[in-house]
This record gives structure tokens, C-alpha cells and sequence, in this order.
């Protein structure tokens, strides 16, 4: 038993237990100094790396305007697809994921990873999910899913994609959309966009990327250590673009198109309400399928049809350029008549042949004959080539020039699509500005009936026989209808007149009346005439290179060297609903497009009228045809 | 056993109240750790731990109500159990997580290691508190090292380098106490710095290198064995001074990203949800139970009652601030669990019973 006695040395315990008793209060006062530094002084670096580990935010793609077309019949609207993703700061092994994601899909492992190594090189944060099947199958999503596991790196996300219901239709009006670009990124209007936003990239879908794109919701979820979804902390939903009503005719769009490919040619077409400007078709051939850019075109896809020498790409309406032939004759004649260069009733004789400072200039038949004593109606009707040649001797440049304006054929027409090239009709100050030389009287010649220098688009064409069959009212050719902000629909308003000079009655009944019977007479026109509708119009055929050059080159280019045809168009005659042009493109002649032509105003009246709408008849093959 | 009721009124309430204020802390985060985010529940070892609690509180009163004396009497009778309760596990405990330390006990997985610091303090107390032995001899200190040595390399061998370690603090304080020369303690000190690498390089295995490796230079395995590390740190610094919140853990909630958040990184997740506030709470109440501990050791009655103290709060005080330094990332990761926090019963009842024990020295002071 112990006893207070052996206990002496209590002193020197009281002091090694008053060392210990320091000894801890030092230990936790530095551990506390310690936590304080962690937890308060670099609270925030550590705040942000937590938050970084278990916060996502997700955007959600905000579905983009639906597209209506003037009868509220769905031309463009959205569909739901699966995007697989990989988030690279969830990964412990990024190639290892791609490699298993690869076997699970069977998904070309190489091209995923360079997605991966393009993501890597733009810098894009790690905790950004890097889109590497989109589109997937529902095979692909299941094959992903059941794999969670093994690939906590990679999620499946839903997406709104852009679907165009009839394929390649209308294809160059709407556009396509895809991913943003690195360029695009950097403009002040997208600022707001990020890596992977889809936007505009052609057609309406560029010009009203802003209504349509919409505005993008955000979802803030946690996930666990695994990557996997465990809360959702937090969701901004996605504000759906607006909805847009075009002026465009599903029913007289699709008439166009098949028409054309009934004929078998490329080209454009256009058609309008000459009173209003309103688009009621425009198609541009050949053409592409827009759905191939919303499911992700590859690099090899997009060359291909970047590199096709038919060029799909081009909206040939408004970015193809074409000497317009004898459909510029239309625009003479108006000059002429309105500065009273003739009357309705001048006559020329046409001997065949028209002689001007030492050059012989042909007329346009074939057989070489003239076509006689031709007044202003004879002359368009049967296409006179010298009674042009007359008075585009008496015509200065600058007066054919200042017409052309009027009627639309210089600069651009002001429709609501991207990239619209300038239309050309030559002047002095152009020759002095482009060439540094003098206009040459002989060159006026050339001009008069559409050949030399000018080159205009085939939809300012169409607004050159708008404003002949309004009567003077240069109108802008324009798509959009009208708008739903989500608060209802409300008119676009009418585009803006461009300018207006009122034609002569007399002289607007002469040059109506020549392109009647161009469609209803001995013209080049007939296979335009449809029954009762007293269709107006002229052709054009544009050479794009001379008849002995054409011999000569026979058989040693692989170029298509065939004649350009044109038909521009208006109807009914004395008070016109429609007007536009059909461009063939290498189709030898105007009177083939005409043809083209005739159904789509078939179309047009029969739906008016409420008749059931025409059946084209088998394709027939057009060959050759008389000047 | 008769309880001398005369003894209660000397009870350290405060201390008690520590205690119990401690173990709600870590009852509360192991709740908020093992939240079920499927079921919308508490995870079973919230319950497992709330059994354990009570299981605890009557081990702790058992402890407390017989006089130590009885007990450091029967030490060797302890001991012996330990010993062989230890040799049993080597041959025939469950491995869990490549170590073998547990006896299964139906539901419950009993860990004798954890039992190792109280009873090697009853016996080195008892062994230093013997007439003639003062610990001021080389040779008194070396025999009693034997007592450490055996349960401290039985545990080492399961392997549990984490527990074998806090059974050395238990016989330094034992024998710093007992009056051992500073200068020893000086030369001890020098061998083991001398020792350290070969230990290092030798004794150590592959495992416990990469801990010590990662330690100092986390960024070598991001996702490996700096892993816990990191995400220790990570969890206590976005704690920030008022923390995350009950329940609103990140980090140590049911997202997963420290592991063990409830068990050897409990006080992560404290710091994580209440902040530096809580963590201040916290400190000053194991500070408080430990001042205590050493004001039981210096009213203590006699040389023995003071050694029992010093030997079992020396292991606890160690635990402590090892687990702490580490739950904030600023030790090598070790398996080695916070006392009175932590999940897992075997801990909590060996803690508890050491406290009755400390309690039971300072309650007993005017007895004979």
C-alpha cells in the first residue's frame, strides 16, 4: 500500500505536469493558428477549388426558333438529340476514357481524341464537357449509361438540334446552323455565347440569328466524387428563340423545286409579289441537306461539298452573277420609253445584221434573216437584237445606267439573306473607276441586250420584272412575315421601297403587252403560257463563250460550256400577282426555264383558286430549242 | 465491487460534460458525413455509433465507480487478456482493407488494439509505482519498454503502424513523470532522429513510404495516395470561419470527395460545416478535457493513481493532435482515428474507459 510519505516527490511532479500543461495549451493554440490560416486567411483558393469539384453548370441550349411559312404550315423546327461528352477534369485518364468509350460505341477512337486535343489546344476549362459523338444512337447513350462506372468522365446530355423536315428544300433560304467558331467568338454580338453554341451560318438562319437562337438556360447541379448528378442546386430555364413567319409558300417552294429537278438543271429561281416584295419561293440548285450541319458535318463531308466544282454551297439567286442576256432588253425598252427615246409606236427595220463603227453586229435568228419592220412589242416579243442595237446607239450609258438603279439591277436588292453580291450595269464612272479609261460608244451595244460588262444576280433580275409589273415601284425582296416574341405575332411591316418612278401608261401597256406575247405569241416564251393567266415574261440566253470558240473547244475541256438560260416573269398580265425569274443554269435556253417556269405558276393559281394543285408530268429531257 | 458513495461528490462534472459534449460533436458529424442522399436518410453508422455511445457510458461508469487500485492490482491479469486477445487476431481476425484487426462480434467488429493504450498504462503504472522502482534507473525503463514492446509489435504486424505508435507516448509519459533524466530523453531523441532513416528506408513498408513521400510533395499522385491529403485540406480551408452549414457539406457529405469523412477525417468534416468557429469549439473542449486530465494527474493521491493518468491522457493527447494536424492535411495520412469523434466503438469505449479511469484517480484523491 502507498502512502503520502513515498509520494515526496510531489514538487517535481508539479512541475513536470506544469511543463506538460504549457506544452498542450502551445500545441493547440499553433494548431489553431494553424486552422485559422487555412480556414479563414486562404479560405477563398480553397473555397474555389471545392466548389470546382462538386459544382456543374450545365447549359442548356435554348431551342431555336420555330419557322412558319405564309400559311403557318412548319418549314423549320427542332428535334431532341443525345450528346455524349467528356468532362476532362472528372478524369483520371482522359486517353483511357476515350479508349473505353471507343469500345463501349465503337466510335473511331482517333478522331475522338483529336476532339479532345482540339479542346486542349483552344484552352477550353476543364470542367467544360468536350461534345465527342453527337447524334448518338440510342445504342450509344444505353452502351454509355450502363457503363457509368468505368467512365465517370463522360456524360450524356439532351440537346435541341435543328431539323429541316424536307431535307435539302429551301435549303439556301434557311441556311444551316453549326457549331460557333473560334473568329465568331471574338465579335461583340456573340459575346454572350460560348464555346459549342450553335448559331447561324448561312441563309435566315444567319440574317435572324439574334431573334432566333433564343437565350440559353443554365443548370447548376452537384455531383459526387464520381461525377455522377446528386442534387440539382439550381436551373435557369432556356428562353426558346422566337418564332418567325416567312413570306415563302411551302406549296409554291416545293413547286419550284420539283420543277426543276424535273428539268434536270442547276440554277435559282425566284418568286415574289411584285406588289409587296414578299418572297413566295427561292431555291438555289444543286443543293445540300442543312440537317448534315446540325448533326455535326464531318471535316471529309464539308470539303466534299465545299470543293464540289457545282458548288452547292453558293445560294446562286443572290451570289451568282450572269450576263442576262435578252432579258435585259426589258430594261431598254423602259429606258428608251421613258425618256422618249422612242414611242410605243417607233419602228426600226431589221435587216438580220445592225453595222456599228465598222462592226457587224448579228441579229437573233439562227437562219440569219431579219425579222423585218419591229415596233417596241415586236421587238421583245420575237427579241429583236437590232432595234436594241438601235436605240442603244442613241442611248448614253449613264441613262441605261440610272434605269438599271431605278429597277434594281446595280448593287444589291436588300433581301434579308447573308451575303448578297453586287449586280453590275456598267456606267462611265464605273469604266473611269475600274479600268482608269473613257466609256467607248460601241460598248453601249453590247449592253442594250444585256451582254459586255453586265452581270447582275438572278434575284435582282426578278426585281427588275417586279417593277415593271408594279409599274415603276422599286420594291426590296424580303422573307421575313412577321415575329412572335413569345407575346403573339406581330407584323415585320412592309420592307422599304427602295425608289418609284411611275411609267407612262402607254409605255407600261407597250412592254406588257411585248412580253405577252412573248409567253402568248411567236416569242421564245410559250412553254410558260399557261391557259387564261395571260403570263408575261421574257428569256434570255446568255452565251458564256462565242459559237466558233464553242467549236473549237469541243471535246477538249471538261467544262460545261452550255448556254445559260433565263425566263423573267410576271402574271396576270394587266394586273400582276406574281412575278420572278427562273435561272437554268448551262440550260442552253430561256425557253427552258420557261418551261421550268410553268408549273410554278400553275401552281400558284391553282392553290389560289383552290384547285387541286398540278401533278408535274414525268420529266421530260429538253434539248436544243431556236433563238 | 462496492462503490463508496462518499467518492461521487468529487466527481469533474465539467469534465464529464466535455466528454459528453465531444462525443455529440462527432455523433452530429458522423450524421452529416454518412447522409444517405438516396434514401433521404441517416447512414446505419449514425445508429451504429449512437449504440456505441451508450455502450460506452457504461464501460466509462464501470471504469469510474471501482477504485483504480483494485484495477492496477489485476493489470497483469489485463495485459495477459490483451495479449492474447491480440495474438488471437493475428491468426484469426478479419482482414478489412488489407489489415487484420478486427474480432467480429455479430454486427459489430470488436478491435482490441484500440483497448492496447489503457491497459499497457495500467500496467506501466502500476510496474513504476512499486516501492523501490523509480524511473530514474536505465534499467527500471528498460523493462518496463518491455511491456510496450510486446502489444506494440503484435499491433505493428497486423499492420497498424497508426495505433502501434500512440502505445509510445503512453510510456513516455509514464516514465517522464516517474522522474527519468531530461538528458536521456535528450539521447532518446538523438537515436531516433539517427534511426529514422534506416526505419525509414527498412522498416517502413511501400505504402507508408508513398504516404510520407506524398506528404511532402502532394502533387506527385493527384488522384493516389496525396488524394486524401489534398481533399483534407481542401475541406477544412472552404470551411472559412462559420462553415457550410449542418448538412451542407461538399466536401464530406455524401458527395464523396474525402473519403473516411466520418471516421480517421471526422474533424474535416466538422471544420467543413461549422468552420473555424467549430473547429475552436472543438480544440478548446479537448483542450479543456486534457487540463483536466493533468489537474487529475497532480491532485492524484498517489504516485500510481498520477501515472495511470499521465499514461493514458499521454496516448489520448497525442491521438488527438496527430488526428487533427492530419484531418487538416498537414501530417502524412496515418489510420488513426480521433478519440471521443470518430466512428467506431472499440475507440470510443477504450477512451471512455481510460477517462474513467482518469476520473476515477482525481474522485478518489481523499481516500485511502
Amino acid at each position: 500500500m502507498l502512502t503520502s510519505a513515498n509520494f515526496e516527490d510531489r514538487q517535481s511532479f508539479a512541475l513536470r505536469l506544469m511543463v506538460l500543461r504549457i506544452a498542450a495549451i502551445v500545441l493547440f493554440t499553433l494548431i489553431a493558428v494553424a486552422f485559422w490560416k487555412i480556414q479563414v486567411l486562404d479560405h477563398q483558393r480553397y473555397e474555389q477549388l471545392a466548389e470546382r469539384q462538386h459544382l456543374r453548370t450545365l447549359p442548356l441550349r435554348a431551342p431555336r426558333g420555330i419557322l412558319y411559312d405564309r400559311n403557318g404550315k412548319v418549314l423549320v423546327r427542332n428535334t431532341y438529340s443525345f450528346t455524349i461528352a467528356l468532362v476532362r477534369e472528372q478524369s483520371a485518364n482522359i486517353n483511357e476514357a476515350v479508349r473505353r468509350l471507343a469500345a463501349a460505341t465503337g466510335v473511331d477512337e482517333v478522331r475522338m481524341g483529336e476532339i479532345v486535343a482540339n479542346a486542349k489546344k483552344r484552352r477550353d476549362p476543364l470542367y467544360r464537357p468536350i461534345p465527342l459523338i453527337e447524334h448518338a444512337t440510342m445504342a450509344q447513350v444505353a452502351a454509355v449509361t450502363a457503363r457509368q462506372v468505368d467512365l465517370p468522365e463522360i456524360v450524356v446530355q439532351q440537346l435541341p438540334t435543328r431539323e429541316y423536315p424536307e431535307g435539302g428544300m429551301a435549303a439556301h433560304l434557311f441556311g444551316y446552323v453549326s457549331e460557333i467558331n473560334e473568329a465568331q467568338l471574338q465579335r461583340p454580338e456573340f459575346s454572350e455565347l460560348q464555346v459549342g453554341a450553335m448559331i447561324g451560318q448561312a441563309g435566315l438562319e444567319k440574317t435572324y440569328n439574334a431573334l432566333l437562337q433564343g437565350k440559353d438556360g443554365k443548370r447548376m447541379v452537384a455531383v459526387n466524387s464520381r461525377g455522377r448528378e446528386i442534387e440539382k442546386l439550381g436551373e435557369q430555364d432556356p428562353v426558346d428563340g422566337d418564332r418567325l413567319q416567312l413570306t415563302v409558300d411551302a406549296d409554291l417552294q416545293k413547286a419550284m423545286e420539283d420543277s426543276f429537278r424535273a428539268s434536270g438543271y442547276s440554277g435559282a429561281g425566284a418568286l415574289l409579289d411584285p406588289r409587296t416584295g414578299e418572297i413566295l419561293a427561292l431555291s438555289s440548285l444543286p443543293s445540300y441537306d442543312p440537317n448534315a450541319f446540325a448533326s455535326g458535318l464531318d471535316a471529309a463531308a464539308y470539303n466534299r461539298l465545299n470543293n464540289d466544282p457545282l458548288k452547292p454551297f453558293t445560294n446562286r439567286v443572290i451570289q451568282g452573277t450572269y450576263s442576262p442576256g435578252s432579258s435585259f432588253k426589258i430594261l431598254m425598252s423602259t429606258a428608251a420609253l421613258e425618256e422618249g427615246v422612242i414611242t410605243p409606236d417607233t419602228k426600226v427595220f431589221c435587216p438580220g445584221y445592225y453595222d456599228f463603227g465598222g462592226r457587224r453586229f448579228k441579229c437573233s435568228r439562227q437562219d440569219g434573216a431579219g425579222h423585218g419592220v419591229v415596233d417596241v412589242r415586236h421587238a421583245l416579243e420575237v427579241s429583236c437584237n437590232v432595234f436594241f442595237y438601235n436605240i442603244g446607239a442613241k442611248m448614253n450609258i449613264d441613262t441605261i445606267h440610272a434605269y438599271a438603279e431605278k429597277m434594281g439591277l446595280t448593287g444589291k436588292t436588300g433581301v434579308d439573306l447573308p451575303n448578297e453580291r453586287d449586280s453590275l450595269v456598267p456606267s462611265t464612272e464605273w469604266k473611269r473607276r475600274v479600268y482608269k479609261q473613257d466609256w467607248y460608244p460601241g460598248e453601249t451595244i453590247s449592253v442594250s441586250i444585256g451582254q459586255g460588262a453586265v452581270n447582275v444576280t438572278p434575284l435582282a433580275l426578278a426585281t427588275m420584272i417586279s417593277t415593271v409589273a408594279n409599274g415603276g415601284t422599286l420594291i426590296t425582296p424580303h422573307i421575313l412575315k412577321a415575329v412572335d416574341q413569345g407575346t403573339g405575332w406581330v407584323s415585320a411591316g412592309a420592307a422599304p421601297v427602295r425608289s418609284q418612278f411611275f411609267m407612262k401608261p402607254d409605255n407600261l401597256q407597250a412592254i406588257r403587252d411585248g412580253l405577252w406575247m412573248v409567253v402568248n405569241g411567236a416569242g421564245t416564251g410559250g412553254n410558260a403560257r399557261v391557259l387564261g393567266r395571260d403570263v408575261a415574261g421574257k428569256t434570255g440566253t446568255a452565251q458564256l463563250i462565242g459559237n466558233e470558240a464553242k467549236k473549237a473547244t469541243q471535246g477538249k475541256t471538261d467544262l460545261d460550256l452550255r448556254d445559260n438560260g433565263f425566263f423573267v416573269f410576271f402574271a396576270p398580265r394587266d394586273n400582276p400577282e406574281i412575278s420572278g425569274i427562273i435561272y437554268a443554269e448551262h440550260g442552253l435556253h430561256g425557253s427552258n426555264a420557261a418551261l421550268i417556269a410553268h408549273h410554278v405558276i400553275e401552281t400558284y393559281f391553282a392553290k389560289k383558286d383552290g384547285h387541286p394543285l398540278p401533278v408535274l408530268p414525268p420529266p421530260t429531257t429538253v434539248k436544243g430549242g431556236g433563238q | 465491487m462496492i462503490v463508496d458513495r462518499r467518492v461521487l461528490p468529487h466527481l469533474d462534472w465539467a469534465c464529464v460534460a466535455a466528454l459528453l459534449a465531444l462525443m455529440t460533436i462527432g455523433v452530429v458529424s458522423i450524421y452529416s458525413a454518412k447522409w444517405d442522399f438516396v434514401h433521404q436518410a441517416p447512414g446505419r453508422e449514425f445508429w451504429k455509433q449512437l449504440y456505441a455511445v451508450g455502450i460506452s457510458l457504461v464501460v466509462f461508469a464501470v471504469c469510474l465507480l471501482v477504485d483504480y487500485r483494485s484495477l492496477t492490482q489485476r493489470s497483469l491479469i489485463f495485459y495477459g487478456a490483451l495479449i492474447a486477445l491480440l495474438l488471437y487476431v493475428s491468426f484469426f481476425g478479419v482482414i478489412r482493407n488489407g489489415s487484420r484487426r478486427w474480432i467480429p462480434l455479430g454486427g459489430f467488429d470488436f478491435q482490441p488494439s484500440e483497448f492496447a493504450r489503457v491497459v499497457v498504462a495500467l500496467v506501466l503504472a502500476a510496474y513504476f509505482a512499486g516501492a523501490q522502482r523509480l524511473s530514474k534507473s536505465m534499467r527500471e525503463i528498460a523493462f518496463g519498454a518491455l511491456f510496450l514492446a510486446a502489444p506494440l509489435l503484435l499491433i505493428y504486424r497486423q499492420p497498424d503502424l497508426g495505433t502501434s505508435v500512440t502505445l509510445i507516448p503512453v510510456f513516455l509519459g509514464v516514465v517522464l513523470l516517474g522522474g527519468m533524466r531530461m538528458k536521456w530523453l535528450a539521447i532518446a531523441a538523438l537515436v531516433a532522429l539517427v534511426l529514422a532513416w534506416p526505419a525509414y528506408r527498412f522498416v517502413l513498408s511501400d505504402y507508408q513510404r508513398g504516404r510520407i513521400q506524398t506528404f511532402v510533395n502532394p502533387d506527385l499522385d493527384p488522384r493516389g495516395d496525396a488524394y486524401q491529403q489534398r481533399q483534407a485540406t481542401i475541406t477544412v480551408g472552404s470551411g472559412g470561419l462559420f462553415g457550410k452549414g449542418f448538412g451542407g457539406a461538399t466536401q464530406a457529405g455524401g458527395y464523396g470527395f474525402l473519403p473516411e469523412a466520418h471516421n480517421d477525417f471526422v474533424f474535416s468534416g466538422l471544420a467543413e460545416e461549422h468552420g473555424f468557429l467549430g473547429v475552436l469549439v472543438a480544440l478548446l473542449l479537448y483542450l479543456f478535457v486534457i487540463l483536466r486530465g493533468l489537474e487529475a494527474a497532480k491532485l492524484a493521491k498517489d504516485r500510481l493513481g498520477a501515472y495511470l493518468v499521465i499514461g493514458i491522457l499521454s496516448g489520448f493527447a497525442f491521438q488527438v493532435v496527430y488526428n487533427i494536424t492530419m484531418s487538416a492535411g498537414l501530417a502524412p495520412v496515418k489510420g488513426l482515428t480521433l478519440p471521443l469523434m470518430s466512428y467506431g466503438g472499440s475507440s470510443l469505449m477504450a477512451t471512455l474507459a481510460g477517462f474513467g479511469l482518469i476520473l476515477n484517480v482525481r474522485m478518489r484523491r481523499f481516500t485511502n
